[in-house]
């Protein structure tokens, strides 16, 4: 029988986000938690809490999934950087197929993912059960659902080869880029990473959001890594995108076409960014985003 | 040491692609190809770390057509030493990839293979994890540090918030991402002595029937059209108006 596992690795808000695309597909489901919050409210027959301290890294952990997933025809977690690390080795293991990046689905055996940096809107079909599904949220916007579900503890088994030898969070307390109600982006004319931290950092903070940049601001050292946005970096769908002094690269573009609403701010009036931009202002991003503070008194 | 990179031809990342009018697959007149950059980081991963050690062999292999031949070769004018192409005309998904890579595996037996995070086409960024489920071997995927310590490695691997440092024991698999070096420029001597290294064809060996098949190629929905503002004034009326702050 067709049934759905969704994989939360964090706790409760992956499943949150994941209860639209499980309502869309229309499977009954079950959820596994494996470490933190296990999220009882999103409709699921069954939540199975492993209760970790820590996520494992993806060897261990997709041997301990293996015989949990058994039985499942379709297994989801967030497209996120360690779904796909830790899934798609799950993959490997159980001789699935998998679908990354899953935005529409047509029918439990048909789903659209973009490929080619978001040029192109795949349809792919799956051939064969089990498939293993990374999704992207933003498609699958979710119902309220009533109830909770009733809690069992799973045991996860995991051992593996590579060693966690340090982990490095960066970002404050800042929320984090894929989940934030607003991202402010900066790109390469913020010239230095102090001017970004305090120009688009300072206006992130000020809105509760997030900071985001481009490639070519990472690649100058302007800012750190994990705020990349785009094909290669984070994908974000945020309610208000604002993107300051960014050009719109077909690469930057790809991480931001979910966003409700995208701002541009750019001096250049050519800039391909207003192309896609609901709403932009020719100007220069160091005397409009203070105007906007102050008129916004943030 | 000896290391494996498994290379993909793909589409020009920096060309506009789009579907065909009739969704049957991609237009490519007039779309050049080069090796999946990602890859071409993972090439020049294994050369520096040549370069430190003189002791590494690097082979690199693809699967396709005779087509890849050129991007093996650029990879052997990188510094790689040796190239396979397994060549197929096959339809593979990513664990069918990850199925043939497995079979050179076992034949070449590599103390570590290192290959890009994902292929520039397909943004799928699986085949690495598959092919190391396969092999049993531990993996360190968006790699963006990698150092070899006697039979063991330290790679530094970007993680959603942040970084995270992996201890890994030989064999292993590690994937690329963008940051892990600058691949250099190319110069003239290289691509001359890459004319002479070794390119090997070899037939496929396991040609699994795919689990998952793309069956059809649509251009993404354009967003409607946005409108300019004039002022700071405006920006903030429209913000309000829309509820977005």
């Amino acid at each position: 029988m067709s049934k759905l596992l969704l994989i939360t690795f964090d706790g409760g808000a992956e499943g949150h986000q994941l209860a639209g695309f499980a309502q869309k597909l229309g499977l009954p489901f079950d959820v596994l938690c494996i470490s933190g919050e296990a999220p009882t409210e999103i409709g699921a027959a069954r939540v199975l809490n492993a209760g970790l301290a820590e996520v494992p890294p993806a060897d261990a952990l997709a041997e301990g999934l293996k015989s949990l997933v058994a039985g499942y025809s379709h297994i989801a977690g967030l497209s996120n950087m360690r779904s796909k690390d830790v899934l798609a080795r799950l993959a490997g293991l159980i001789e699935a197929g998998m679908v990354t990046d899953v935005i529409g689905l047509q029918s439990p055996t048909s789903f659209t993912r973009p490929m080619v940096a978001g040029s192109v809107i795949a349809t792919v079909e799956v051939l064969a059960e089990p498939v293993i599904l990374t999704v992207r949220p933003a498609g699958f916007p979710a119902d309220p659902v009533s109830g909770s579900s009733p809690v069992e503890s799973v045991t996860l088994a995991a051992s593996g080869q590579a060693q966690r030898i340090s982990v490095t969070a960066r970002g404050g307390a800042r929320p984090d880029l894929s989940q934030a109600r607003v991202v402010v982006s900066g790109g390469r004319p913020l010239g230095d990473a102090e001017t970004f931290e305090r120009v688009i950092g300072g206006f992130a903070d000020a809105l509760g959001g997030a900071a985001g940049a481009t490639r070519a601001a990472v690649d100058s050292g302007i800012a750190a890594n994990e705020l990349q946005v785009g094909q290669t970096g984070k994908i974000v769908a945020p309610e208000l995108y604002i993107a300051a002094g960014i050009s719109g690269s077909t690469q930057h573009m790809a991480g931001i076409k979910d966003s409700k609403l995208i701002v541009a701010i750019n001096k250049d009036p050519d800039a391909p960014i207003f192309e896609f931009a609901d709403l932009g202002l020719v100007g220069d991003l160091f005397e409009v985003i203070p105007e906007i503070r102050a008129k916004l008194s943030v | 040491m000896k290391i494996l990179v498994p290379l993909k031809r793909v589409i020009d990342p920096y060309a506009k692609v789009k579907p065909l009018g009739d969704g049957s697959g991609l237009d490519l007149s007039g779309i050049k190809f080069d090796i999946n950059p990602f890859d071409e980081i993972a090439v020049e991963e294994a050369v520096r770390m040549k370069e430190k050690d003189g002791s590494h062999e690097i082979i690199v292999v693809s699967i396709g057509t005779s087509d890849s031949e050129e991007q093996l070769r650029k990879a052997l004018a990188i510094g790689a030493d040796r190239a396979i192409l397994i060549e197929t005309e096959h339809i593979y998904d990513s664990l069918g990839i990850a199925h043939e890579l497995e079979a050179v595996v076992r034949a070449e037996s590599p103390d570590l293979v290192l290959m890009g995070k994902q292929a520039t086409d397909d943004d799928n960024n699986q085949a690495g994890q598959m092919l190391a489920a396969r092999l049993g071997w531990p993996q360190a995927t968006f790699a963006s540090k990698v150092e070899a310590a006697g039979t063991r490695l330290q790679v530094t691997r970007e993680t959603d918030s942040g970084e995270e440092v992996l201890e890994l024991p030989l064999p292993s698999l590690v994937t690329a991402d963008l940051r892990l070096n600058e691949p250099r420029y190319i110069a003239l001597p290289g691509i001359i002595k890459a004319r002479s290294k070794p390119l090997e064809k070899r037939p496929a060996s396991v040609m699994s029937s795919p689990k998952t098949r793309t069956v059809r190629y649509d251009a993404p929905p354009a967003r409607a059209a946005g409108r300019k503002v004039s002022s700071v004034d405006e920006l903030v009326a429209a913000l309000q108006e829309k509820g977005a702050l």
